[in-house]
């Protein structure tokens, strides 16, 4: 499976960047050549090994259902670049989710 | 009801609920989950997708989710995972959504539901998965969209269902059977107007005996029992038109629009659908021990099918009283307790007690507006005023009175009815003297009955009981003034 640029220009847009031609061009060089590398993965046979979603054992890691005090409001928007006295400011968004 | 489907396609529903759990804190960090607190005030780094932070898992978010699945017939996993759902939106400060992709804590599970015939279906589950909800945006306030994170991590269970409905009332069934079991279970307050529980549905139409599937649309925004069925109606009909024509339908997702009576299609996210889903590294697996499973399977209490089944067996009421009685926990839960407080106990008093709840215990809250919980007469203070009608005390109209006073007052049924002189008269002597005042009174009406006028005997019996100012006892009124009407006519 190689990367094309049709596939480059997609993912920046699904991360909100934007890139120049020249860096479209070099992106598709070396996520191909990652893939490359990674490719060497698939000479060791994984047949009977389960996926692995997490590397550390442990399981079951809970919070009893217990309520705490979190930010006050002025802290939580603090760091917003606009906003108002309650709530966060975004640029217009339309539809829903 | 407005048009019927046309008789050569059949549409095919599944559904998708998400339910909002009842926990005191979010999903994965200690923030209340109170709804209507001011803005932006139960927020925490961990919500407000802060780097650096750990989220933590709620037990109670499991161990809700694993009583609906064990409640649905559900296999629940021995192991679970979370995922990332990537997508970027104003309402979700993290960038993705933690959800369960692969590995979801259920699966293959089933409800049923009733038929118009009286025929049960079951209708597949295939997944209950644990999610978090995203955050609350407001449009309508001038060039800018202000966000509210509150929601933010509040924990949803989303209930996936096969394409196992045929209709939209099938559909309306199922909901309104998801909606009761997780009242019962206590899990969601399901209210679908405060969003508490929120529908979507996937719909395509097929010709009849086709197999395979049509080209499906996924309709939003279904936000109450009444619009679910009918944005189903106008989906249903839309797609066989179409086919009707011989144009196809195009698959998108199409948001109702309950002011309009229309389903219009979203302005498509291009990439809408490319959520990258990948474990989250951030939670570890969730194992469900079977001790564990044990443990949550004897909080489970009896759930609304059985519950009504009971009623149909212990009491031998009629299917329509078992289903009211049982549509709401608290509603079931106050009828047996009037139960309770019955003697004797038999079905004519099961009847009874049935009756009163359904009638006038309903209609009062429902008036009013107020919970089961919140209503003034206690089950049992109820209990004791239909004994006082069994026992002949008083008679069933003035009961009648004796509740509405009852509904302001703290006094018990048998004062009320001492203190403002309701006893049943039951006393021949007197019905008698009242009767024949009644007879002399009326010569007219007597006349007339004499002559053959039947209907005439109910005026009669309504001037007695008037003159009685209800309290004679109805069955002896009846039965003497037939024997003085005999006696007259014999004259």
């Amino acid at each position: 499976m190689s990367v094309t640029r049709k596939d480059v220009e997609h993912i920046a847009k699904l991360a909100k960047l934007e890139f120049t031609e020249e860096e479209k061009e070099t992106f598709t060089h070396q996520l191909n050549d990652i893939l490359a590398y990674m490719e060497q993965l698939n000479r060791l046979d994984t047949e009977k090994v389960e996926p692995l979603s997490h590397v550390i054992e442990l399981s079951n890691v809970f919070r009893e259902d217990e309520v705490k005090r979190g930010l006050k409001t002025e802290e939580a928007l603090k760091n917003a670049p606009s906003k108002n006295e309650k709530f966060f400011k975004v640029p217009k968004v339309i539809g829903d989710t | 009801m407005t048009r019927q489907l046309h008789p050569d396609f059949e549409p095919v529903i599944g559904l998708e609920v998400h339910a909002q759990l009842l926990t005191k804190s979010k999903a994965f960090c200690a923030c209340s989950t109170r709804f209507g607190d001011e803005p932006n005030s139960n927020v925490c780094p961990v919500c407000l997708g802060m780097p650096g932070v750990l989220p933590i898992l709620n037990r109670n978010l499991v161990e809700f989710t694993i009583k609906m699945g064990l409640a649905t017939h559900c296999t629940i996993a021995n192991r679970s995972i979370f995922a990332r759902k990537n997508y970027f939106y104003p309402d979700l400060p993290k960038g993705y959504q933690i959800s369960q992709y692969e590995e979801p804590i259920c699966t293959g599970g089933f409800v049923e539901i009733e038929l118009q015939d009286g025929s049960r279906k079951r209708i597949g589950i295939t997944r209950i998965h644990m999610e978090e909800d995203a955050g609350k945006s407001i449009h309508d306030q001038g060039a800018e969209t202000l966000v509210d994170v509150n929601r933010c991590g509040v924990p949803l269970m989303e209930i996936v269902s096969q394409p196992d409905l045929r209709s939209p009332h099938e559909a309306y069934q199922y909901l309104f059977k998801i909606k009761q079991i997780v009242t019962y279970l206590g899990i969601c307050d399901g209210n679908m107007e405060e969003g508490s529980l929120r529908c979507d549905a996937n719909v395509s139409v097929r010709r009849k005996g086709e197999t395979r599937l049509g080209t499906k649309t996924e309709l939003k925004n279904l936000n109450s029992f009444r619009f679910v069925e009918r944005a189903l109606e106008y989906e249903i009909h839309r797609q066989i038109d179409l086919l009707g024509h011989g144009e196809h339908v195009e698959q998108e997702t199409l948001l109702w629009n309950a002011d309009e009576g229309i389903a219009v299609p979203m302005r498509s996210k291009e990439e809408a659908h490319d959520y990258r889903y990948f474990p989250d590294p951030d939670l570890v697996p969730v194992v469900v021990t079977s001790d564990w499973l044990e443990e949550i399977r004897t909080t489970l209490p009896e759930l609304p099918t059985e519950r009504r089944d009971r009623f149909l067996r212990q009491y031998h009421l009629p299917k329509y009283d078992a289903d009211i009685l049982t549509t709401e926990r608290p509603l079931a839960d106050y009828f047996e307790e009037v139960v309770r407080a019955l003697t004797p106990q038999n079905d004519e008093t099961y009847k009874l007690a049935s009756n009163w709840t359904m009638t006038d215990v309903l209609r009062v809250v429902n008036t009013e507006k107020i919970q089961i919980a919140d209503f003034h007469i206690s089950p049992s203070r109820l209990g004791e005023m239909i004994n006082l009608i069994v026992d002949g005390t008083i008679s069933s109209k003035i009961a009648k009175d004796v509740f509405e006073e009852m509904l302001r007052s703290k006094d018990s049924p048998r004062t009320i009815v001492e203190k403002k002189g309701l006893m049943q008269v039951s006393d021949e002597g007197t019905i008698e003297r009242i009767v024949d005042e009644v007879i002399a009174k009326n010569q007219n009406q007597v006349e007339q009955f004499k002559s053959g006028k039947q209907q005439v005997f109910g005026y009669l019996v309504g001037e007695t009981m008037k003159a009685s100012k209800g309290k004679a006892n109805p069955k002896l009124v009846n039965e003497l003034l037939r024997k003085k009407l005999a006696h007259a006519e014999e004259t």
